[in-house]
């Protein structure tokens, strides 16, 4: 893990535009993963609906820094904010909807996610509608201006760093523990004392949470957001990401958002076939590791203890 | 008024009757696998592209009689096609996780789509009508004869369904594994063979709704199925999932909500919330539905206690 600011480092220097900005989506993907893992990896809930949390972070940064308001906010604040705003969303979605179980509570999070998509198309007087919102402001982090693929490579890692040791340091707690009695019986959960609805509540605002700051990011590199970048196909790929990486792991997290996003750039010559080659590659990759690339157990408190030698 | 609320009851009949057919689709996959099968809607759209090329192929199109012959083949095909892919991408996953063959689909769905894009176009075709043509007005309401044999024909498939799952041989064999796969075993039902007949009756259904879809609307695009997919499975769960009359209800009732709750809206709030948020009613009615009834209309209710499966995913 150490190594990875260091390899971002270099790369930030040496490798042209284009391949950098692909690295950035990897890291974005990777942290999304990150957050919606502690809701579908450690609790076992299915959230289809995670693009909401990320939208409303995503317009956040571009309501509040840019001409439709005439507000500009700094990007830390906004940060804050639309990473809250979301988590604050996450904790009223969470409220009536936790009760539900499973397959219900996978459609429920999936309506959530249309009507923050249909809200944001057809509130035209707030989110400029289909659109979107253009001419959004540059960021500026503590006086460091951030506008090239380089600069947000460096933000992302940071982020991603930052991210990962939060979600291994969860998974290792006590509310880990929890979630992931709930996630294999919640009936005895409950037993044990657990209140199960708290639980989940908790991991759905901290995922929320996550996601909204890399709405916010999203938006700051984009500098322009539309409802179009915010589909049920997003929350999809999210979803794959941990999937194919492997569910409940951090690294699965990481694996599965190169592979999402590198495949279909790979695959970027062959036009029209792409994504119908993409779908295959899914299928095929899922057919042969149904538990994800990298198993549960294979984790960062596995690696500690291998290069620990056996301690910790 | 009354001939406004009839005209509506009758199109919220026409759109419910297409929400109601591929709702089948997706609840009895969901009644026997517990799997959500995205690859559904897309299978809706193929069939569409496929009636479309039959009707060129056999220069048939906008005829009511080919209609027939086109829509027969069609839902054969479409049926193999769905039996193929629940032997490819999701029978290998069975017993491993339920969120395994739930992304499998999705692959698939990915597949299909981009297949029909490549064969059918990019751009929306032109849709010959394999319905007959013509209006009648039945007290101060425009009723056409497409909406009639749109709604004729689902029922005419519900009702065969309904028999075909409750007094023949093959309905008890998949009512028998819906129920509980491996007694049924026990007892000499090969399973296997049950859940293609699911995969072949679900999308077979799935493709009539396509034609009958398209030749509605007079054009099919190769992105149609998602939205559509979407609502009729939002029907399904209202109707309470795994039940074959859930589904029809569900569809039925699914198609007033939008269709009433659409015209009205704007009304009843003097505009503040606009026909543009058809798509919400749909999904608004869901959660509610839902946060009540958890189990949909006609769904069985089970205790928390007797559930087979203890965690979620």
């Amino acid at each position: 893990m150490a190594l990875v600011p260091v390899l971002a480092l270099i790369a930030g220097q040496f490798l042209p535009a284009y391949p950098l900005r692909i690295l950035d989506m990897i890291l974005l993907y990777a942290i999304l993963g990150l957050g919606l893992n502690i809701i579908v990896g450690y609790a076992g809930l299915l959230d289809l609906g995670y693009v909401a949390f990320y939208a409303i972070g995503a317009y956040s940064w571009a309501l509040l820094a840019s001409g439709q308001f005439d507000i500009h906010l700094p990007f830390a604040l906004v940060l804050l904010i639309g990473a809250s705003l979301a988590g604050l969303a996450g904790i009223l979605l969470g409220i009536p909807v936790l009760r539900l179980r499973g397959d219900y509570l996978a459609i429920v999070t999936l309506g959530f996610g249309e009507i923050i998509r249909v809200l944001m198309n057809n509130l035209d007087g707030v989110t400029n509608g289909p659109q979107g919102i253009a001419r959004i402001d540059e960021a500026h982090l503590f006086g460091w201006t951030l506008s090239t693929p380089e600069d947000f490579l460096y933000l992302l890692v940071a982020m991603l760093v930052v991210v990962f040791l939060f979600v291994w340091r969860i998974q290792e707690s006590a509310l880990g523990t929890a979630l992931s009695a709930v996630r294999e019986d919640q009936d005895a959960a409950r037993g044990c004392g657990i209140d199960t609805t708290r639980v989940k509540l908790v991991a759905f605002a901290l995922s929320a949470f996550i996601g909204g700051g890399c709405g916010v990011v999203f938006a700051a590199m984009q500098r322009f957001v539309s409802p179009e970048s915010f589909t049920f196909w997003e929350s999809l790929i999210i979803v794959l990401v941990i999937v194919i990486g492997g569910l409940g792991n951090p690294f699965g997290a990481l694996l599965g958002a190169t592979l999402l996003i590198l495949i279909p750039e790979l695959l970027r010559a062959y036009a029209d076939y792409r994504l119908l080659l993409y779908g295959m590659a899914l299928v095929i990759i899922i057919l042969a590791r149904p538990r994800g690339i990298i198993s549960r157990a294979f984790g960062p408190s596995w690696l500690m203890r291998r290069l620990g030698g056996g301690k910790c | 008024m009354g001939a406004l609320i009839l005209q509506q009851t009758i199109n919220a009949l026409t759109v419910g009757s297409i929400y109601a057919l591929i709702a089948l689709g997706y609840t009895m996959v969901y009644g026997v696998l517990r799997l959500i099968n995205f690859a559904h809607s897309e299978l809706f759209t193929a069939g569409a592209f496929i009636g479309l090329a039959l009707a060129g192929a056999l220069g048939i199109a906008g005829h009511p009689t080919g209609g027939l012959l086109v829509g027969l083949i069609t839902f054969v095909l479409v049926g193999l096609a769905g039996v193929s892919v629940e032997i490819v991408a999701y029978r290998p996953l069975r017993g491993t996780s339920r969120l395994a063959p739930m992304l499998s689909a999705l692959g698939m769905a990915v597949v299909i789509q981009n297949a029909v894009m490549l064969i059918g176009g990019r751009r929306p075709m032109i849709y010959p009508s394999f319905l007959p043509s013509g209006v009648i007005d039945v007290f101060g309401a425009v009723v056409s004869y497409k909406q009639i044999t749109i709604f004729l024909v689902a029922v005419v498939l519900m009702i065969g369904l309904e028999l075909f799952v409750n007094r023949t041989n093959l309905g008890v064999r998949i009512r028998a594994v819906a129920e509980n796969a491996e007694t049924a075993s026990l007892v000499g039902i090969n399973p296997n063979m049950a859940i293609s007949l699911i995969f072949f009756i679900g999308p077979g259904l799935g493709a009539v709704a396509g034609i009958l879809y398209s030749s509605f609307y007079g054009v099919a695009t190769f992105t149609m199925g998602f939205v559509i997919g979407m609502k009729a499975f939002t029907a399904a769960i209202l109707g309470g999932i795994g039940s074959i009359p859930g589904a029809v209800l569900g569809g039925f009732l699914l198609g007033a909500i939008e269709t009433f709750g659409t015209a009205w809206m704007p009304v009843l709030t003097g505009g503040v919330i606009g026909t543009e948020y058809r798509d919400i009613f749909a999904f608004s009615v869901l959660v509610l539905i839902l946060l009540f009834r958890p189990a949909g209309l006609l769904g069985e209710h089970v205790s928390e206690e007797t559930r087979v499966y203890k965690s979620d995913f």
